[in-house]
């Protein structure tokens, strides 16, 4: 545990905690939502936001945060008013938002591609004291919002059309999640990069959900997972200094695939016992279809 | 109809894309009544139901809720919906009862989920007699099972209003009884009920009148057509040899 002794270790770990809970507790709504791929956008657009950072000698934490917040907001009003040509505005944003980045970083003085590595795929050494500082506050903010209104996004995520009927604010609640969304990118930006962030936002609760039937345990076991690997990673590319963002993915993806190898003979399991609980008779499992047609003909 | 309308549709038009889905619907609904909307795919019988509860936009007419235009519309605790049973599926598992809680959320909003709407929860599965299910994923439910889910998360919340978009589709015979009987119970309780089906099959005896759509308009209002005999078994294949020829309505599958 020698680890501990170092005070950029301490740092890197409280991030890599809190990006173990956040990531996949904001991933959970997205992949509920099925826009799994949202994240991976909204890492993108930051890459922006770091090079603004750069420029004006800000923090690319705070940065990359108003950055990718606006692209979010812009996501989400595509969504709404883009239905046709959504995926192309989506694509030209995602890119512009890359290559902005690149171009911003090359024009700060002294600035190179060689900065921008480290928050394309983690680092742990460079985690500064006002980085964690910025870290807590945001993940503070995700998981006010992820766990404060879950009913409200769980709801949402499920059905937004439903949700729309209860008279819940979606609209809202919807910016809402992609605001988060895009606080988390940045939460989880020094530690496993703004290339592979998505990945811990949607594998945790991938992986999770091989094993559960109800959206709450997902949540517990989805952060869980995500907790684990985030340190588990760290403590590796202490030891074999190997990129922290590629140790916590591989992992994840590891315990993705061990869980389903662990799942196949449990829901197996499971079926013989629903089968066996199932009174006789029960036509559960055949519906027979409801002759179409009839009410085409209404004679009047 | 002695008091204000439940719902009021008058001369609603709505296009999707170009094409003019809606031309001028004009629709009651008396408190307690049981009106069912029928139609051929496409003659705009859900995006009329849609329209009502604000997911489709208007291109003109009026639509109102409890005598208030349906924009200013905000007691949403009063309508339950229940959709087709195709849009109601997330990525992620959720359980019978967490997906009926949601519908509770037109009462407890933002605040607190306190005991009675735990309790609230538990009886609307009792009502469809789903309470045994309410710890198993939705995902592992059959059509019927699932059809039933959806009603008791609109009944959660204790609407005087519902709303249903083809109930009774592809669901089994078992669950189609249940929720004859759910339906049943709910319209000598007082509730009004709006509904659109394919055939009026197990709930024809609940049905006080019958709208049909064509074409976006009103082609009948009245009295339910009632089947006799032998056409009023369920999946029963409705031949009108009295149709005229070339009545044949349009099919384009855009619309279901």
């Amino acid at each position: 545990m020698d680890f501990l002794d170092y005070e950029f270790m301490q740092r890197a770990l409280l991030a890599a905690v809190l990006v173990g809970i956040t990531a996949p507790a904001v991933g959970i709504y997205l992949v509920q939502r099925r826009q799994a791929l949202l994240g991976d956008g909204i890492g993108h657009v930051a890459m922006t936001g770091v090079g603004l950072g750069f420029l004006l000698s800000a923090s690319p934490v705070w940065t990359a945060t108003a950055v990718s917040v606006l692209g979010a907001i812009l996501m989400e009003l595509i969504r709404w008013y883009g239905r046709t040509r959504g995926d192309i505005a989506l694509a030209m944003l995602f890119y512009g938002g890359m290559a902005g980045g690149v171009m911003l970083i090359n024009l700060a003085p002294g600035g190179s591609n060689a900065n921008l590595t480290s928050y394309l795929f983690g680092s742990l050494s460079t985690v500064s004291r006002s980085d964690v500082t910025a870290i807590c506050v945001l993940a503070a903010f995700v998981l006010l919002v992820t766990l404060g209104l879950r009913r409200q996004l769980f709801a949402v995520s499920q059905d937004e059309e439903f949700a729309r009927v209860t008279g819940l604010p979606v609209r809202a609640l919807n910016l809402l999640t992609a605001v988060t969304a895009a606080v988390t990118v940045t939460v989880a930006m020094r530690v496993v990069g703004l290339l592979l962030v998505s990945a811990l936002m949607v594998v945790p609760v991938a992986a999770a959900q091989q094993l559960t039937r109800s959206f709450a345990v997902t949540f517990v076991i989805a952060v869980a997972i995500g907790v684990t690997v985030t340190v588990s990673g760290t403590i590796t590319s202490y030891y074999q200094d190997v990129p922290p963002g590629a140790t916590i993915v591989l992992l994840t993806i590891g315990a993705f695939i061990a869980l389903t190898a662990l799942a196949a003979p449990l829901a197996r399991r499971r079926a013989r016992a629903a089968l066996a609980a199932q009174p006789s008779g029960d036509p559960a499992e055949c519906s027979i279809p409801v002759a179409r047609g009839a009410g085409d003909e209404v004679g009047v | 109809m002695t008091s204000e309308p439940v719902i009021a549709l008058r001369g609603v038009t709505a296009e999707l894309g170009a094409r003019p889905v809606l031309r001028g619907v004009d629709l009651s609904v008396g408190r307690g009544e049981v009106v069912a909307l029928l139609g051929a795919n496409g003659s705009g019988k859900s995006t009329a139901i849609r329209s009502i509860i604000g997911q489709v936009p208007l291109s003109g007419g009026t639509i109102e809720l409890f005598g208030t235009p349906r924009r200013s519309f905000r007691d949403w605790a009063r309508v339950g919906y229940v959709p087709q049973r195709t849009t109601a599926a997330g990525g992620v598992p959720a359980t019978v009862t967490e997906v009926v809680s949601s519908g509770r959320l037109s009462r407890t909003r933002f605040g607190v989920f306190r005991k009675a709407d735990r309790e609230a929860v538990r009886k609307a599965l009792e009502l469809v007699g789903m309470a045994d299910r309410a710890k198993d994923s939705v995902n592992a439910l059959s059509g019927g099972q699932h059809q039933r889910v959806l009603i008791a998360r609109a009944l959660v919340a204790e609407p005087e209003l519902l709303i249903m978009d083809e109930p009774m589709a592809g669901v089994d015979l078992a669950s189609q009884e249940v929720l004859a009987r759910t339906l049943r119970q709910q319209v000598e309780a007082g509730t009004t009920v709006l509904l659109v089906l394919h055939e009026l099959g197990p709930l024809e005896p609940l049905i006080d009148r019958a709208v049909v759509l064509r074409d976006g308009c009103v082609l009948h209002d009245g009295p339910p057509p009632r089947a006799v005999g032998q056409h009023a078994l369920p999946g029963h294949d409705h031949v009108h040899p009295h149709a005229p020829a070339g009545a044949e309505p349009i099919r384009t599958g855009l619309l279901s």
